[in-house]
């Protein structure tokens, strides 16, 4: 398909945008233009601005500065459903289907066609879902339940309820992220279909060879602003990904020397639950990060390792071959569920704060002493007084900003309740610590205040797993690096190793 | 930091935080209860006389203990249906026991035993059977309630020893003995709520399970036992019941489980769990207790009296919650 798409006005502009989040600024007026008819592919690192620039588009979120014209003509997306409107139809990884309807019931779902005032017309509803699904030339049955349906067709299904809204622009955000290669082929082909009804189809991938497959153009985004937007045929994979990785180089990190000490965790071909053949090592006085895309099995990999999802057939498996595949400190450990891990001295800081480290409505000595309650109490009752010694003394040493040790923990900011959660970890002595996202969501100040939490924690012997999107942090931070891609360890990179070339390539699976 | 010094600042922070949350709360529902007494002592001259006020602390009993296992449930973000039914299961097996000519202090036992494993299986149910809560507790709102009536077959069972009647009509420094009872066992919930690791756990797991359980606290055994502790409140309203009415029925304690609630609710537990305390439920439980006698003694209308109490109880949550509102 290579005709001359410069004669064709662009059927979406997006100009200057920006978006700040409280702590990260996750758009710098992004520009993006989009044509009739094109796969316009958009790619960028994780953080790159790639999914708020959708947002925005689909009227999720609104932009903080930044103008969007549609077809030349300047609109607000003030929500979604204006968005819908205006034909911009967004796919997202989770489909948004109702299972028990139909196909066609799911087409013309919000827009049922009716015949009296609230009599559906199903003979015309059952019609025009056939009229889409065979201009998209796909062969499924329009009274069959969408939960009857493979991923694929479902997908389908969506892309049918997108076009019945007469879309002009289809956002298609990681779509064969769980698809067989069979069934990328005829969403493919569906795609073709589309564009040839003069759609602009906006496809964010990390896969380079769907990239380069059906991109006509492409546009890479980089911490929030715009790189380029040139023809697919004018860059190579490789190309791609050094302008996606060229980032500033800054001095947010406090770097230092470390000796690494003993080993404290083993990973002994760690597998199952998407994981494959995992193993690596953590000594003392190390940070050991873990790169690699949303979904290659980064938090998996830590939950495995803190049991924090017990099977019943993982543990079966574990029995079975006695080949038990977590060593703590020389000790082969069973870790069937949290409790198992705080007692080996594991201390697990969840990505999502909120939902898994902190019960919010307690207070900060409470959210601190639940790690080691048992050991603070005689006879099943509370130490009370060391509780609160204990409390008092991590606020002073982790500096964490509170009114006191009895303020609820729901009132502290991002940062101070990183902090608690590290403080509940410390207080049960635990000295293997895995930080999911450290700093997510976490303002600039504070962030550097937990780096330097870190690098002290390691001075004092610890040893530190840290899974992290941020690939400056990672790069900044960490002694040695992981990086997972599809639930393995595709490379180890030593701190000297390792650039943000050299980690992106690996996650993306992209040669050299 | 010396043991000294601690002791000063968790002196300092209990006072901050009775000015802050919990306890700040219940001098709101304390209020509730002090002017609704005042208006009755205005409204009749009946109200305010140590007969009729000691009666309201009896009536009130049964209510209070019952609704001390309903806070304990609903401070760990579940529910327990079966209150009420348990009370009576519990009850017709002391009454069996005793009429066997089992001594008191054995079939008192056995009532509670059987009150505590009705519980036990709530909660197995609950956290190995991953039943919810409404589920689970319905189902043994019927089968206690099925059980009882089968046992007793269908009649009530009276006319035990003085011995056992002597919980329910003796008096220690004039205060009767169920009231005794009641201050006793809220006593040992306030300090197990408040000091121990399992009151601790609870308002943890009520507060976020999740959260919890990754934080190495065994919330299937926690859970467990918060259902227990609801069976055994029951048994203990269910012995006190039956000693005070010289009867066991198995019809005994019927709509409990919902006057539990109120009670609980009113006294500022929040039913998403993680909030709540039992000094709360104790005022929530006067306070429908003193609105019932003061109702009463005004003549109202039975009918009147439903209408009266359920704008209560949403009255106090709708307050009780745009006053969190205002906090956070």
């Amino acid at each position: 398909m290579t005709t001359t798409h410069e004669a064709v006005p662009p059927v979406l502009q997006m100009r200057g945008m920006s978006k700040r989040y409280p702590g990260a600024r996750a758009l710098n007026a992004a520009n993006l233009e989009v044509r009739r008819g094109e796969v316009h592919v958009l790619v960028g690192e994780n953080g790159a601005g790639k999914s708020t620039l959708m947002k925005i588009l689909s009227g999720a979120v609104r932009a903080d500065a930044g103008e969007i014209l549609l077809d030349g003509a300047p609109v607000e997306l003030d929500s979604p459903l204006r968005a819908r409107k205006l034909g911009i139809s967004t796919i997202y990884q989770e489909l948004t289907l109702v299972p028990h309807l139909s196909v066609a019931e799911n087409i013309f779902l919000g827009k049922t066609p009716t015949r009296w005032p609230g009599i559906v017309d199903r003979r015309r509803m059952r019609q025009e879902a056939r009229r889409i699904l065979d201009t998209l030339g796909v062969a499924i049955e329009c009274d069959a339940p969408v939960h009857s349906l493979r991923l694929a067709q479902q997908q389908m299904v969506e892309v049918a309820r997108a076009l019945s809204d007469k879309a002009r622009i289809l956002v298609m955000d990681e779509p064969t992220s769980a698809l067989s290669q069979r069934e990328v082929e005829q969403l493919f082909a569906t795609i073709a279909r589309v564009i040839s009804n003069g759609v602009a189809v906006i496809y964010i991938s990390h896969r380079m060879d769907e990239v380069f497959r059906i991109g006509h153009r492409v546009t890479v985004l980089r911490d929030g602003s715009h790189v380029v937007t040139c023809n697919i045929e004018e860059v190579t994979a490789a190309g791609l990904v050094r302008l996606m990785a060229n980032r500033e180089v800054s001095d947010q990190y406090p770097r230092r020397q470390h000796a690494r000490g003993a080993e404290l965790l083993r990973v002994d071909r760690l597998d199952g639950g998407g994981l494959k053949e995992i193993a690596f090592t953590l000594h003392r006085g190390e940070i050991l990060g873990i790169a690699g895309l949303v979904g290659a099995g980064r938090t998996r990999l830590a939950r495995a390792i803190v049991g924090a999802d017990p099977s019943r057939s993982a543990l079966r498996r574990a029995s079975r071959d006695g080949a038990r595949r977590i060593v703590v400190r020389g000790a082969v450990e069973a870790i069937h569920s949290p409790a198992d891990a705080v007692r080996a001295g594991i201390g697990f800081l969840p990505e999502d704060r909120k939902q898994q480290g902190l019960v919010l409505p307690l207070s900060v000595e409470r959210n601190i002493s639940i790690s080691h309650l048992s050991a603070l109490a005689v006879l099943g009752v509370v130490n009370h007084p060391k509780e609160h010694g204990e409390a008092e003394a991590a606020i002073a040493s982790l500096r964490i900003r509170t009114p006191g040790s009895d303020q609820l923990v729901l009132n502290l900011s991002g940062g101070n309740q990183q902090k608690v959660v590290l403080a509940k970890w410390l207080a049960a002595h635990a000295d293997i610590l895995i930080f999911d996202e450290p700093t997510r969501g976490i303002d600039v100040a504070a962030r550097h205040d937990i780096y330097l939490l870190m690098n002290q924690l390691v001075e004092n012997g610890a040893g530190l797993i840290m899974i992290s999107s941020d690939l400056p942090e990672v790069l900044g931070m960490s002694d040695r690096i992981l990086v997972m891609r599809g639930g393995r360890v595709i490379r180890e990179l030593s701190s000297q190793e390792a650039t943000d070339a050299a980690v992106l390539q690996a996650a993306l699976g992209v040669p050299a | 930091m010396t043991t000294a010094r601690a002791g000063d600042l968790s002196a300092e922070a209990g006072a901050r935080r009775a000015l802050g949350s919990h306890s700040g709360r219940q001098l709101g529902t304390l209020a509730g209860l002090l002017t609704l007494c005042v208006i009755l002592w205005a409204a009749t001259p009946h109200f305010l006389t140590v007969s009729n006020l000691l009666n309201v602390l009896e009536q009130t009993a049964l209510n209070a203990v019952v609704a001390v296992g309903m806070t304990f449930v609903i401070i760990s973000g579940g529910i327990d249906l079966s209150v009420g039914s348990v009370l009576a299961l519990a009850g017709i097996c002391l009454a069996l026991a005793l009429e066997a000519g089992v001594p008191a202090p054995a079939a008192i036992g056995l009532a509670l035993v059987v009150g505590t494993g009705c519980g036990l299986v709530n909660g197995v149910l609950i956290t190995r059977g991953r039943l919810p809560p409404f589920i689970a507790t319905l189902g043994m709102m019927s089968v206690a309630r099925g059980v009882a009536l089968m046992l007793a077959e269908g009649r009530p069972i009276s006319g035990f020893s003085e011995a056992f009647r002597a919980i329910a009509t003796e008096r220690l420094l004039a205060i009767p003995g169920p009231v005794l009872i009641t201050i006793v066992i809220y006593a040992v919930a306030h300090f197990v709520l408040t000091r121990t690791v399992f009151g601790r756990t609870t308002y943890a797991i009520g507060g976020n399970e999740e959260a919890a359980r990754l934080s190495g606290v065994q919330v299937l055994f926690h859970k467990t036992a918060v259902y227990g502790v609801a069976g055994l409140t029951s048994a203990a309203a269910a012995v006190v019941l039956t000693a005070r009415l010289n009867s066991a029925q198995p019809t005994a304690g019927t709509m409990y489980e919902l006057d539990a609630i109120a009670a609980t609710v009113i006294g500022g537990s929040s039913l998403l769990g993680g909030e709540g305390t039992v000094a709360g439920t104790l005022i929530g439980a006067l306070i429908m207790g003193v609105l019932r006698n003061g109702l009463n003694l005004l003549n109202v209308s039975s009918f009147l009296q439903q209408v009266v109490i359920g704008v209560v109880i949403i009255g106090a949550v709708l307050v009780d919650m745009s006053l969190k509102r205002r906090r956070r």
